[in-house]
């Protein structure tokens, strides 16, 4: 891998209870790469997002973030170092509007303490315009802004899987982390979603790391493909090159016995 | 018609983030103000003042502590009357031990000393969630109770533990009549509410609705987790805490322990569940909806023809018709009053077209 990864997995193992999710898994992510995770269910590919933004704590390896190592990361720690992800259930706050589910996306950016807002002292009004302002940015960018003060869970599918992906946008990350971003979406919606990745990468130059089922879509997309089986690594490189490993070939495909 | 909104823009955040953005809505509760505060005192009589309104002011109060906890940050509870009780002891203890504190200040310090002992029966909420947390908070109900029968300190060793209220003095005005004591609590209530309403759309009061609605979610967003229930704790207890030292001075005068009972408790969470969970204006219609109907319903029971109903089944005949409606009210809309009121206003504003 090139000297500039951003982040750096090295013999990551996760078990539950005795059962391997994970088995020694090592690559390197580039920054300003877009990096897809394959692999056929069960393979430990949402184990290793959660693996990566603290949510799991493996039991063996090392994770490197931004020159920063650890052991395991923990979910407020890999927020403020920049880490942002949507989640394969969309994990939206439903009560709430898509507005303030993207603002909530922000909560990290702000100095004012609570008391200072309650009483609206202080830093608060002109910060709130400004989080307004930002958040207003990432509606136009992702073209939700129709739906600004729609509470999210009357939303259909298409568009909380963008409200989901704004949320995590309005923190302004180096890292995001996309699990099935185009799950259950058609053909419109994927290529839709797809101009969106490939938009947020360009012009934020925001590292990307995505799970995704379409192979299509993973080989159009991606400057960097790792694939999984079994909790292992079979396959590490660009998509043409992963495409002809015999070995992704076999996990994907089976093989002659 | 009257709640036309054509020509109203937003031309800044500032104008998206007030209360009402509808003049309308500005004007209405600047008026239903001036009413409250001048209009109010000179037709109330003493029964309205004393009977109705300064319970429905204090339950509303009330209602908005448990609401930030449970309505909006989803925690839970019922342990309010312990908090309630928490601020009302504490406030005469501050009253009765530090000769010379004005009584605003006994009653800010009631409602801390009520959030301390919230904060305290919070912090198993990271580990437990939901119907299990209604244990710790029971807990609290159970334990305040106890301890302020069990220890006669806190009520001064009163025989029966009854305490019985300060001088209702501020800056030196005397508050005691029934208008004064309405006065009172309409002030320390309104200031709290704008509190509470600036709170809730802070962005204290989003990460609560995280936490609420999705809370690995919340996590990974970089919300502080204990610290966001812990402070959802902590202010729920201290409104609660100034409504308990309200409901014991200016709405009862003398108060014991008994009158701080898990009852009281379920009382205050109907309140929130009739009004409606995580809605400011809830707490209001919920309080006015139990302070109001038993009243309506016994008035009504006036009406029928005398020996109709045995007097003393009136009052279990009440109950009964109130715990019908509750039910029959939550079917129909779960959502709570609020979200009637909501509906009702879309409808206003399109009227009289239906699209």
């Amino acid at each position: 891998m090139s000297a500039a990864a951003l982040l750096e997995l090295q013999d990551i193992s996760l078990s539950f209870k005795g059962v391997r999710a994970i088995s020694d898994i090592s690559f390197a992510v580039a920054e300003g790469e877009i990096c897809a995770l394959i692999g056929p269910n069960g393979a430990g590919k949402s184990s290793l997002l959660n693996v990566i933004n603290g949510v799991y704590q493996p039991q063996q390896g090392l994770i490197r973030f931004a020159g920063r190592e650890c052991r395991a990361m923990r979910p407020h720690d890999a927020a403020l170092g920049g880490i942002a992800r949507t989640f394969q259930n969309i994990a939206l706050f439903k009560g709430m509007s898509v507005l303030d589910n993207v603002l909530t996306g922000r909560n990290l950016k702000r100095r004012a303490g609570w008391l200072e807002q309650a009483l609206r002292l202080g830093r608060a009004p002109g910060e709130d315009d400004r989080q307004r302002e930002a958040a207003e940015q990432v509606l136009a960018f992702l073209r939700i802004q129709p739906w600004r003060d729609a509470i999210v869970g009357r939303l259909p599918y298409g568009l909380q899987k963008r409200v989901e992906l704004a949320r995590a946008l309005a923190a302004e990350p180096r890292l995001l982390l996309l699990d099935e971003p185009m799950a259950g979406m058609n053909a419109e919606e994927k290529a839709q979603m797809s101009r969106f990745i490939l938009d947020i990468n360009r012009e934020f130059g925001t590292t990307v790391v995505l799970i995704e089922h379409d192979i299509g879509v993973v080989m159009s997309l991606s400057d960097h493909v790792v694939v999984l089986d079994y909790g292992r690594k079979v396959g590490d490189g660009p998509p043409d090159e992963v495409r002809r490993n015999p070995e992704v070939i076999a996990a994907y495909l089976g093989t002659r016995h | 018609m009257l709640y036309r909104e054509a020509g109203q823009f937003s031309v800044r955040y500032a104008d998206d983030r007030r209360f009402f953005r509808l003049r309308q809505g500005r004007l209405g509760l600047a008026a239903l103000l001036t009413f409250a505060f001048l209009g109010v005192p000179l037709l109330g009589n003493d029964y309205w003042f004393s009977a109705i309104l300064i319970p429905f002011l204090v339950l509303s109060l009330a209602g908005l502590g448990l609401n930030l906890l449970t309505g909006y940050a989803g925690q839970l509870s019922l342990g309010s009357a312990a908090f309630m009780a928490v601020g009302a002891f504490a406030t005469y203890n501050f009253e009765l031990r530090l000769p010379g504190l004005p009584l605003l200040a006994s009653i800010v310090l009631g409602g801390l000393s009520a959030a301390l002992v919230a904060v305290l029966f919070g912090l198993p909420s990271l580990r437990i969630k939901g119907f299990y947390l209604i244990v710790s908070t029971l807990a609290a109900q159970f334990f305040v109770q106890w301890a302020l029968t069990r220890f006669g300190w806190f009520s001064n060793y009163n025989s029966s533990g009854v305490i019985t209220a300060p001088p209702l003095q501020v800056a030196g005005l005397d508050f005691s009549s029934p208008a004064g004591r309405y006065l009172l609590t309409l002030g320390v209530v309104s200031a709290l509410f704008w509190l509470g309403a600036n709170l809730a759309r802070s962005e204290l009061g989003r990460n609560w609705m995280a936490v609420r609605d999705m809370d690995t979610a919340a996590a990974v967003i970089g919300i502080p987790l204990l610290k966001t229930k812990l402070l959802a704790f902590a202010i729920s207890g201290f409104f609660l805490g100034v409504a308990g030292a309200l409901w014991a001075f200016t709405y009862l005068g003398t108060v014991e322990p008994h009158g701080f009972d898990l009852s009281r408790s379920f009382q205050i969470l109907f309140i929130i569940i009739i009004g409606g969970l995580g809605s400011i204006l809830g707490n209001f219609l919920g309080a006015a909806f139990i302070v109001l109907f038993p009243l309506l319903l016994s008035n009504l029971a006036t009406l029928l023809p005398a020996g109709f109903i045995d007097a003393g089944q009136l009052e279990n005949l009440q109950k009964m018709v109130f715990g019908v409606l509750i039910i029959l009210f939550l079917i129909k809309e779960p959502e709570g009053l609020a979200r009637l009121w909501q509906r009702f206003r879309e409808r206003a504003r399109l009227w009289p077209l239906r699209y």
